[in-house]
């Protein structure tokens, strides 16, 4: 004998009407027969049997209202040999949720990984030089490139796709001469087509490959954003540790100079926010380079944010060894004492400058290039502001929900009691970047306008 | 061993069909037959009883059941080899045992334990084997079929021979990358099988509702890939056609669509009524071409199996979902301490994770 009971149409029913009944008592019924239809407000369904057998009792009348979901509708004669299923247990079926209990217990895990991985960043540091190693001055455009030539030698895994990547030698040269050493089969020609060819990128990663997907700007990303965060960001979670992607999304972000609302923009808050990815804004040549070789053999996929003002910039790189630099390491460029700069990317060199000017004035600021924003050596901002007791971030993104909004955040968390004053942000203004010349340079940060912060903060 | 004719000939049409009415049914064995007949009806039993844990509430939110359309993954996995990949929507039970996953895994994936394939953490639209070379199990429609793509690529990338098969319906066949895949693939000719499983009807819209060709085989033309239509309720004929497809795929030659046309019983999910198509219309096709009663009747026609053969598969194959459904329903629910894992992998040398 089986029991039939009221079945749920959504996870949030807890009750129904009968509405009809398409058997009655006597009836012979086999799996997928129609033997009755429910209603809610929302739906109709037909209930179908799931065994063999005859009906040997209706116990709920047709057109009965409330009817408890999980509750005995009807009894099932069995047929000889047909396996009755597991009597229907409604302690375990009550609740699907999570028990009280394991979610307080899940509640206090954020915090104790948050500052697991604060306190693991705060260990990581930078290689240190050999001695009488050489550094030698190399644009951030080749410092890039060598990067993904040293890791294409090093594993033939490791690929480069995208547009104008190989024969056109790169929209912005920054895969100049790979084609050349490696090859059509490792450095493709896609079509304009992003959303295809990330999604193609994030499969082959998940088959083992380690693929570099270069987008001409981060801007055109966005077509191609479903897969950076649902299939790349979440499957290893969702696979329950299986389905690894190790892959590399770079490509130029930010504002250029001129080029308008659509083609200039700051994603790093944008992928910052996504558990599952690492986001990493280099700002200088050393970064670019050891930072890339970091991301390329990190068996998670990466965003990597470069930035076309700084393609073009010299800075010293190490010669001659297999640098690589710690994903997860905030950097601090300048020590100061009165206020701390934090800061991503090209911004950090308007806050290198903008601390000259603040030295000029008597005022000593501390500029930390945060380098990687997931995960965030939030460790170093902290013990930075509680010397300087005051904090200034500088993006070029939006301010709402940004990246100076979560550092904000964090300052008032964990240093508090060490706030002079209210953390200041700079950031580009609340509006799409705007093509006139004057109008674009009223809408982006500027190095007066990280002084009038810290001028603000130290109430100067 | 005993090889007999299927003679489908004028048995039933395909919804529309008429490129692929054949004249005489594929060949076929005793043990080839009740091999399908087995693994179809544990794709059957397995759903109709997840259909039960659902209203039962032990399985949560969404869940789509493959009634009706189990002839094509049973059909595609007889072709496969070992190694060939598979990949395919939120509609995925059915692809999940086939690839030879144990049904008490997946049922206590559906449930949310910790016995499931993803330990609870991906359910029912988001399923995954490594070991049997099952990509997922994946909830954005047509997301699949690029990432599938993906996997042909690491395929001729490595020049291993594998083939790639990249199932969705024909909802997701209207999607913008299910073009830009198909370009990369012609172009890099990539060893993709992309399987489309046309049950008529995209979550509620019929398909002469969303689509200005109908004839989905038809959708590769542009890019030069070879497509067919095939009988996706005729298990033997879906065999056929994807081994022609993997053949023009390990040969070399790329990309190959199959349109397999079928029918889904259920709704789109648990919570869908159905009303958008009439009671007359699902009985039609359960009485004259359910996939399952086809190759019973051949199986009875031959003289293979009589009628107490075929009720000991089915009591064989109740008892192993019976056993799936009580592994789902009493295996322990994820530890807490499960929340913070497998969002990174561990670090590899020289970067920490």
């Amino acid at each position: 004998m089986t029991d039939i009971l009221m079945p749920a149409l959504s996870p949030t029913m807890e009750e129904g009407t009968l509405a009809k009944w398409h058997v009655k008592v006597g009836d012979k019924v086999s799996s997928g027969d129609i033997i009755a239809e429910i209603e809610t407000d929302k739906a109709t369904m037909e209930v179908e049997a799931v065994d063999e057998g005859v009906i040997e009792a209706l116990l709920v009348a047709e057109g009965t209202e409330e009817v408890k979901v999980n509750s005995v509708i009807a009894r099932l004669a069995g047929e000889g040999g047909a396996v009755a299923p597991a009597a229907p247990q409604p302690a375990a079926a009550a609740d699907p949720n999570p028990q009280p209990a394991s979610r307080a217990e899940a509640k206090g895990d954020p915090v104790r990984a948050a500052a697991a991985a604060t306190s693991a960043a705060s260990t990581l540091k930078d290689p240190d030089l050999p001695e009488g190693v050489n550094l030698v001055k190399v644009t951030l455009r080749d410092a890039l490139r060598d990067a993904m030539a040293e890791e294409m030698r090093r594993d033939p895994d490791v690929f480069l796709m995208g547009e104008e990547v190989a024969q056109y030698q790169g929209a912005y040269k920054v895969s100049r001469g790979l084609l050349d050493e490696f090859g059509p089969k490792r450095v493709i020609d896609t079509p304009i087509t992003e959303h295809g060819f990330a999604g193609i990128a994030v499969g082959a990663a998940m088959a083992g490959l380690k693929p570099i997907v270069e987008f001409m700007t981060f801007n055109f990303a966005m077509q191609a954003i479903d897969h950076i965060i649902n299939s790349a960001a979440k499957t290893l979670y969702m696979s329950g540790g299986q389905i690894k992607c190790s892959i590399v999304f770079r490509g130029p972000n930010g504002a250029a100079a001129r080029v308008g609302a659509q083609h200039s923009q700051d994603y790093g808050a944008w992928y910052a926010h996504v558990p599952g990815l690492k986001v990493l804004a280099p700002y200088d040549s050393a970064d670019a380079k050891g930072m890339l070789k970091a991301a390329i053999r990190d068996p998670n996929p990466v965003v990597f944010l470069e930035h076309e003002m700084l393609y073009g910039q010299e800075f010293e790189v190490p010669e001659g060894i297999d640098w690589v630099v710690p994903i997860g390491k905030a950097k601090i460029r300048r020590v100061g004492t009165d206020v701390t700069l934090v800061a991503y990317s090209r911004m950090v060199g308007f806050c290198l400058q903008a601390a000259e000017k603040l030295a000029e004035e008597g005022i000593e600021a501390e500029v930390v290039d945060l380098r990687t924003l997931r995960p965030m050596d939030i460790g170093t901002v902290i013990e930075s502001i509680k010397k300087t007791n005051r904090v200034v971030t500088v993006e070029e993104g939006w301010g709402p929900m940004g990246v100076g909004a979560e550092i904000s955040a964090k300052a008032v968390e964990l240093a508090f009691d060490y706030l002079d004053a209210p953390p200041a942000r700079v950031h580009q203004e609340d509006v799409p970047l705007p093509y006139a010349a004057n109008l674009e340079l009223l809408s982006m940060p500027s190095i007066d306008r990280i002084v009038a912060a810290v001028k603000a903060v130290t109430y100067r | 061993m005993a090889r007999g004719t299927t003679g489908t000939a004028g048995r039933r049409k395909a919804n529309g069909a008429e490129a692929t009415v054949k004249k005489a049914g594929p060949s076929t064995t005793k043990d080839e037959l009740l091999k399908y007949y087995r693994e179809m009806l544990l794709i059957r039993r397995f759903e109709e009883r997840a259909g039960q844990l659902y209203g039962m509430g032990l399985i949560g939110g969404f869940c789509h059941l493959y009634i009706g359309q189990e002839a094509i993954a049973v059909g595609c996995q007889a072709a496969k080899r070992p190694g060939d990949q598979m990949i395919t929507s939120y509609r995925d039970h059915g692809h999940m045992l086939v690839c030879g996953m144990d049904p008490k895994e997946v049922m206590a994936e559906l449930t949310g334990r910790s016995g499931g394939s993803s330990r609870g953490k991906g359910g029912s639209m988001h399923m995954f084997s490594t070991e049997a070379a099952f990509y997922g199990g994946h909830g954005i429609v047509g997301a699949q079929v690029s990432l599938g793509t993906g996997l042909a690529f690491a395929n001729a990338y490595r020049g291993d021979g594998k083939v790639a098969f990249a199932y969705y319906g024909d909802g997701a066949a209207n999607q913008g990358q299910v073009y830009e895949s198909f370009n990369m693939a012609q172009v890099w000719n990539l060893p993709v099988i992309y399987c489309i499983e046309n049950n008529e009807y995209a979550m509620g819209t019929a398909i002469d509702r969303s689509s200005s060709e109908t004839k989905l085989y038809k959708r590769g033309i542009s890019f030069n890939i070879p497509g067919e239509e095939v009988d996706g309720m005729d298990v033997l004929a879906v065999k056929e056609a994807a081994e022609r497809a993997c053949a023009h795929c390990r040969a070399g030659n790329g990309p190959y669509i199959l349109e397999l046309k079928t029918y889904r019983y259920r709704g789109h999910s648990m919570s869908d009524p159905a009303k958008y198509r009439t009671r007359e219309e699902v009985d039609e096709v359960r009485k004259t071409r359910d996939p399952i009663d086809f190759v019973e009747e051949l199986l009875e026609k031959n003289g293979w199996a009589d009628e107490g053969a075929l009720k000991a598969i089915d009591a064989e194959v109740k008892k192993i979902v019976a056993e799936a459904a009580e592994f789902a329903r009493t295996s322990p629910e994820p530890d807490p301490a499960e929340l913070y894992t497998d969002v990174y992998t561990v670090a590899v040398e020289g970067v920490p994770a």
